[in-house]
C-alpha cells in the first residue's frame, strides 16, 4: 500500500466545512458601501473545503511520514537533535505566556518580563558575557545580529576601513551569507592537520581591514580548537573583534565559557543546546551576548528591574543601539522553553548533559572507527566526523547512500557532506539524552551498512526501502519547479 | 557524574563501560583539549535544578502575573491580533512527529512536514495570488527587510521608499538591516484627511528606488490605493512590494490582482497565538520571475525511484549552505510549525470561512467606529476605508484613558503618539471576530465615562 497522502486541496468537496462562525450580531452594511469596488476581492483564494475530521486525519497522516526525535534516534551533527521535555510545551502555552499581546503596558506583563530578565541573567552566566539581546529568532538571525554590533563598534571609533570577516574553512554556511548581510566580505582561514584553525594562515590574513573573525568552538569536526586564546590574541592584537558561533555550545557547559575564551559575541541556538524543539525547520531564538564594549549597540529595547519599585521594565533610551531586528520582543514562546529548560537541568544537569553528549559521541566514534575513517583522529567533543572515502572509492557507494539506507533501520542520518573540507563526510550528533543501549543499536546499523557496501552494494545505493517514498528525484525537482499545486494537475 | 538526571539515562554502570570502550579513565579527559586557563573552575551560578512540579508551579506563578486575554477583552492590534485559535491546532501542532523533527533534509522520511510547507505554499498563493511563496520568514518586519534587499539586487538600485503608513515597528527592524547593506530608506507620508498615502506626496520620490513598500490595509487600518501606488513606481522601474493582512485577503483584493512584485506579511492571525508578539509567521510571495532571488526555503514536487509523487527542499543553489556569501539570504531556520499552524487554519477556514472571519471583523470594527465617534471626547480623525483596526483621537490622554480601562477588565487601543508625533493623543483600535457586540457595547458604556 501507497503511504504517500493526497494533498489537502484533493481532499476538498464544494459545500464543506470545517467551521461555525459566530453570528455578526451587529448591522451588516453592504460592503460595496464601505470599500471601493477596485479593493474588493473578485475571486475567492482556492482553499480547500472539508471538514473538521478531514483536517485531522490529513494532518495525523502527513505526521506518521516524519521521523522525529519522539520516534528514534536523530544524530543529525551540528543540529543537536536532543529530546524535547515535554513540560516545556505546557509551559509556554500558559495563558499569561501565549495570551498576551506585546504592546501591553509593562506592568501588565510582570511575569513576561521576568522570565526574559531572568533568562538574559542565566545566558549571561553560561556563556560568560555580560549582556545579552532576546530579540533574534534563530542562529542565523543571531550571526547577523553580532555582525551589525561589531560594525556599529568599529564605527563608533571612526574605524571605517574593517571589511573583511575571517572564517575557518570548515564555517557553518550561514556566517558568509550573514557577513554579506553587513556589507562584509570573507577569507577563508585554512584548518592545520588537527583539525584546528591553521595559526600561521590566520597571522597571514589578518590586518587592519579585519572586522571580526567567527569562530564556532567546538568546531564543525566536533574539535575543540586547542589554539583558541591565541587566536583571540591575534585577532585583538590587530583590534578586530572575535565572534562565537553558539551552534556547538552544547558540549562545554559548566566546562568552560566563551565569554571566557576571549570571544565578544556569541550568539546560542536555543533550539540546540537548550532543547527548545526544531518544529520541522523552526521557530528557534537566537540570543546574542556581548561584553561591555558592545553593550551600547545592543538591540533596543532589554527588559531591565527598576530598583526602587521592583518592576521589570523597557528600556529602549538607548541612543547608540543598532535598532531592532524582530519586530516585537523575539521568539517569547520559544524563549519560555529554553527559560523551562535551565531550571530543570541547573548548574549541575547542564554541565552533565554536556559530558553526556561527549562521552556519548566519542563512544560512537571509537566503536566505529575500525569501520569508518575519522577525519581527524583525536578526542571529539559532543559529535564526531566519519568519512565514507574508501566505500565510495572501492565500492563506488557514497556517503548519501549510507545515509539512505540508515533510514531502513529507523534512525534519521547524520548530516552529510559537511563540514566542507571533509570529503564524503558523515556527522554524527547522538546528544545526551540518548542511551547505550540506542547508541549500540545505531552503531550496529553502521557496521551492517559497512558490511553491504563490500558485499551487496546496490542494496545500499538503491536505500531506502522501507520508509514511505523511496529515493526523491532533486534534479528533476529543480529543473522543472513545481512549487505549488495547481488545481488543472489533479482534476 | 552526580545523582541521575531525568533526561540523560546513562547510569553509573554505563559511563565505566563506555569509558573503558573508549579507552580513557574519566570524563575530565575526554575535555583535556580545553586548555587549562579557561577552565570555569566553579559550579555555573545558577538556581538549583527544579523538579516538573516545582518548575510547573514557578512557571504558573509568572503566567498569573500577567494580565492575559483571557482575563480581558483585547482591542490591541497593530499586526498581532486576538483572532480564536481553533483546538485541532493546537492537538496537531503537538504531535511530536512534527514539532521535534527538524528541517526536512532527509526527504524521504520527512514527507509530512514536506508536504504541508508545500500546501502551505500553495495556499499563500492562493491568497496573495502570487506566482510561488517560499516555506516562512521570522516575521513581517524581517520579511520586509528581505523584500527590500531582493528589490535592491533586481533593479540594481539601492534606495527603497516605504510609506509611514507602514507598521512602525517593521519600519524599524526595515531600517536596521538596511543600515547593514548600506541601502538608503525614504519614506513618504501620509494624508492627514483620509490617513493613506496620496499620489501626490509621490511625486519625484519615487526616481531610482528599488521599491515601494506600502502596507494595505495600513497601520491605521485604512486600505491603501495599491493599483495606482503599484502602477506609480513601475512607471519608474522599481518593485512594488506589498504588505498585507493575511485574513483581510479573505475580502480585499490579492496583491497578484494590482501587480505586486512581492508580497509579506505577518501570518499570526493565522491560527497563531499572540504569545507576547512571537514566535510569528513571515510570509513571502513573489512572481515567477524573481523566483531565483527569492530568499528562504522551497518544497518543490518531484517523484520517487517507483514514480510515487514526493517532496523535497529545492532551489537550494540560492541558499547560504550552498551559495554562502552569494545567498539571497542568510536564513536557515525559518517558522516551519508556525507555517503548519496557519496550513491548518487554512484548511480549516476554506474560502468561505476565511471571507466570514474578514466581514465579521469588517462590520464589528464598524460598529465600534461608529459608537466611538458618538462618545463625548473621542473622535475618528481618518475618513479613508478601513478594515478591522481604525484610529482614536481623544481630549484625555489615551494611556490614562487605558489605565482606567484596565480596571474594567478591557485592555484598550495602543495609544501611536511616540510613533506618530503629529498624532498625538492618538490610539489604534483593533476589533476582531472575538469581541461580541455584548463586550463592544460595554466597552462604548466605560468609554462614556472616561473619556
Amino acid at each position: 500500500m501507497s503511504r504517500t497522502q493526497r494533498l489537502i486541496f484533493e481532499l476538498s468537496v464544494p459545500g464543506r466545512t470545517a467551521v461555525t462562525l459566530p453570528a455578526p450580531e451587529v448591522p451588516t452594511p453592504s460592503l460595496e458601501a464601505m470599500f471601493p469596488s477596485s479593493a474588493l476581492r473578485a475571486k475567492a483564494p482556492g482553499l480547500p473545503e472539508v471538514s473538521e475530521v478531514d483536517v485531522v486525519r490529513h494532518f495525523v497522516n502527513l505526521s506518521q511520514l516524519n521521523h522525529s526525535v519522539d520516534n528514534g534516534f536523530y544524530p543529525l551533527g551540528s543540529c543537536t537533535m536532543k529530546y524535547n521535555p515535554k513540560v516545556n510545551e505546557d509551559a509556554a502555552r500558559l495563558p499569561g505566556f501565549a495570551r498576551i499581546h506585546p504592546d501591553q503596558p509593562a506592568d501588565t506583563v510582570q511575569g513576561a518580563l521576568e522570565i526574559m530578565y531572568k533568562l538574559e541573567r542565566y545566558l549571561c552566566e553560561i556563556a560568560g558575557m555580560s549582556r545579552f539581546t532576546l530579540q533574534p529568532a534563530a542562529g542565523a538571525h543571531g550571526e547577523l545580529t553580532g555582525l551589525l554590533l561589531i560594525k556599529a563598534y568599529h564605527d563608533s571609533r571612526a574605524d571605517f576601513g574593517r571589511k573583511v570577516v575571517l572564517v575557518p574553512d570548515s564555517a557553518h554556511g550561514t556566517n558568509p551569507a550573514s557577513a554579506a548581510g553587513v556589507g562584509m566580505t570573507i577569507l577563508e582561514v585554512k584548518s592545520d592537520s588537527r583539525g584546528n584553525v591553521d595559526i600561521e594562515d590566520l597571522k597571514d590574513k589578518i590586518g587592519p581591514e579585519v572586522a571580526a573573525m567567527m569562530l564556532t568552538n567546538p568546531n564543525t569536526l566536533g574539535l575543540f580548537d586547542e589554539h583558541v586564546t591565541e587566536i583571540a590574541e591575534i585577532v585583538h592584537g590587530c583590534g578586530a573583534l572575535l565572534y562565537y558561533d553558539g551552534a556547538n555550545l552544547n558540549a562545554i557547559m559548566g566546562r568552560t565559557r566563551p565569554g571566557d575564551l576571549g570571544f565578544d559575541v556569541v550568539h546560542l541556538n536555543v533550539h540546540k543546546t537548550f532543547s527548545t524543539p526544531h518544529g520541522g525547520g523552526g521557530p528557534g531564538a537566537g540570543p546574542v551576548g556581548v561584553k561591555p564594549i558592545l553593550e551600547p549597540f545592543l538591540p533596543t529595547p532589554l527588559v531591565a528591574l527598576d530598583p526602587e519599585t521592583g518592576m521589570y521594565v523597557w528600556d529602549d533610551d538607548r541612543p547608540q543601539s543598532i535598532g531592532r531586528v524582530h519586530s516585537f520582543h523575539g521568539n517569547f514562546g520559544v524563549l519560555v522553553k529554553t527559560f523551562a529548560y535551565i531550571r530543570s537541568m541547573g548548574p549541575d544537569g547542564l554541565r552533565k548533559a554536556s559530558e553526556h553528549a561527549v562521552l556519548n559521541a566519542n563512544y560512537i566514534m571509537r566503536r566505529l572507527k575500525p569501520y569508518y575513517d575519522v577525519a581527524f583522529d583525536r578526542t571529539c567533543m559532543h559529535e564526531c566526523v566519519l568519512t565514507a572515502k574508501k566505500y565510495k572509492s572501492e565500492y563506488g557507494v557514497a556517503t548519501l547512500d549510507i545515509a539512505k539506507r540508515l533510514l531502513d533501520f529507523g534512525f534519521h542520518a547524520p548530516t552529510i557532506y559537511f563540514p566542507l573540507i571533509v570529503p564524503e563526510a558523515l556527522m554524527i550528533e547522538p546528544t545526551e539524552t540518548e542511551s547505550r543501549e540506542t547508541l549500540d543499536g545505531f552503531i550496529n546499523a553502521m557496521i551492517q551498512i559497512s558490511e553491504e557496501a563490500k558485499a551487496e552494494p546496490e542494496k545500499v545505493k538503491s536505500a531506502p526501502h522501507t520508509t514511505p517514498v523511496s529515493r526523491l528525484d532533486d534534479t528533476l525537482a529543480a529543473r522543472k519547479p513545481v512549487l505549488r499545486h495547481t488545481k488543472s494537475e489533479s482534476d | 557524574m552526580g545523582s541521575p538526571h531525568r533526561f540523560i539515562p546513562n547510569t553509573e554502570e554505563d559511563v565505566a563501560q563506555m569509558l573503558q570502550s573508549i579507552g580513557v579513565t574519566s570524563i575530565d579527559e575526554l575535555f583535556a583539549d580545553i586548555p587549562a586557563s579557561v577552565r570555569l573552575a566553579r559550579p555555573l551560578a545558577l538556581p538549583p535544578a527544579m523538579s516538573e512540579p516545582e518548575l510547573m508551579a514557578e512557571l504558573r506563578r509568572m503566567s498569573d502575573e500577567c494580565v492575559s486575554a483571557d482575563d480581558c477583552t483585547v482591542y490591541l492590534g497593530g499586526g498581532i491580533y486576538d483572532h480564536y485559535v481553533p483546538s485541532v491546532i493546537q492537538h496537531i501542532l503537538q504531535r511530536g512527529e512534527f514539532y521535534t523533527a527538524y528541517t526536512p533534509y532527509q526527504a524521504e522520511v520527512s514527507q509530512g512536514t514536506l508536504q504541508a510547507i508545500f500546501e502551505y505554499q500553495t495556499m499563500i498563493c492562493e491568497l496573495t495570488a502570487m506566482d510561488v511563496a517560499n516555506a516562512s520568514m521570522y516575521e513581517a518586519g524581517s520579511a520586509i527587510a528581505e523584500a527590500a534587499i531582493m528589490a535592491c539586487t533586481s533593479t540594481k538600485r539601492s534606495t527603497v521608499l516605504v510609506a509611514r503608513t507602514v507598521n512602525p515597528a517593521y519600519r524599524k527592524v526595515l531600517a536596521t538591516y538596511a543600515a547593514g547593506r548600506g541601502i538608503e530608506v525614504r519614506e513618504v507620508g501620509f494624508c492627514m484627511k483620509r490617513g493613506l498615502t496620496s499620489l501626490s506626496l509621490l511625486d519625484g520620490k519615487l526616481d531610482d528606488v528599488a521599491c515601494l513598500i506600502v502596507q494595505s490595509p495600513n497601520y491605521f487600518g485604512i486600505v491603501e490605493d495599491m493599483p495606482a501606488l503599484a502602477d506609480a513606481v513601475h512607471k519608474s522601474g522599481g518593485l512594488f512590494v506589498s504588505v498585507v493582512n493575511p485574513i483581510s485577503l479573505g475580502l480585499l483584493a490579492p496583491p497578484g490582482e494590482y501587480g505586486a512584485d512581492i508580497a509579506v506579511g505577518e501570518g499570526q492571525p493565522l491560527g497563531i497565538p499572540m504569545s507576547f508578539g512571537g514566535p510569528l509567521l513571515g510570509f513571502f510571495a513573489t512572481t515567477s520571475k524573481l523566483l531565483r532571488k527569492m530568499p528562504g526555503r522551497l518544497v518543490g514536487q518531484t517523484v520517487d525511484s517507483k514514480g510515487r509523487r514526493g517532496f523535497v527542499l529545492t532551489l537550494q543553489a540560492r541558499e547560504q549552505h550552498i551559495r554562502r556569501e552569494n545567498a539571497t539570504s542568510n536564513i536557515c531556520s525559518n517558522q516551519a510549525l508556525c507555517a503548519l499552524a496557519a496550513t491548518i487554519y487554512l484548511s480549516l477556514m476554506g474560502p468561505h470561512g476565511l471571507r466570514k472571519v474578514a466581514e465579521l471583523c469588517t462590520y464589528r470594527a464598524h460598529y465600534l467606529h461608529d459608537r466611538i465617534n458618538s462618545v463625548y471626547g473621542l473622535s475618528t480623525p481618518f475618513t479613508g476605508p478601513f478594515f478591522n483596526e481604525f484610529v482614536v483621537a481623544s481630549h484625555r490622554d489615551p494611556a490614562e484613558i487605558n489605565e482606567d480601562l484596565l480596571e474594567r477588565g478591557i485592555l484598550g487601543g495602543r495609544p501611536i503618539g511616540d510613533d506618530y508625533p503629529e498624532l498625538p493623543d492618538h490610539s489604534l483600535w483593533a476589533v476582531t471576530e472575538m469581541r461580541t457586540r455584548e463586550e463592544l457595547d460595554a466597552l462604548v458604556r466605560e468609554l462614556e465615562v472616561l473619556a
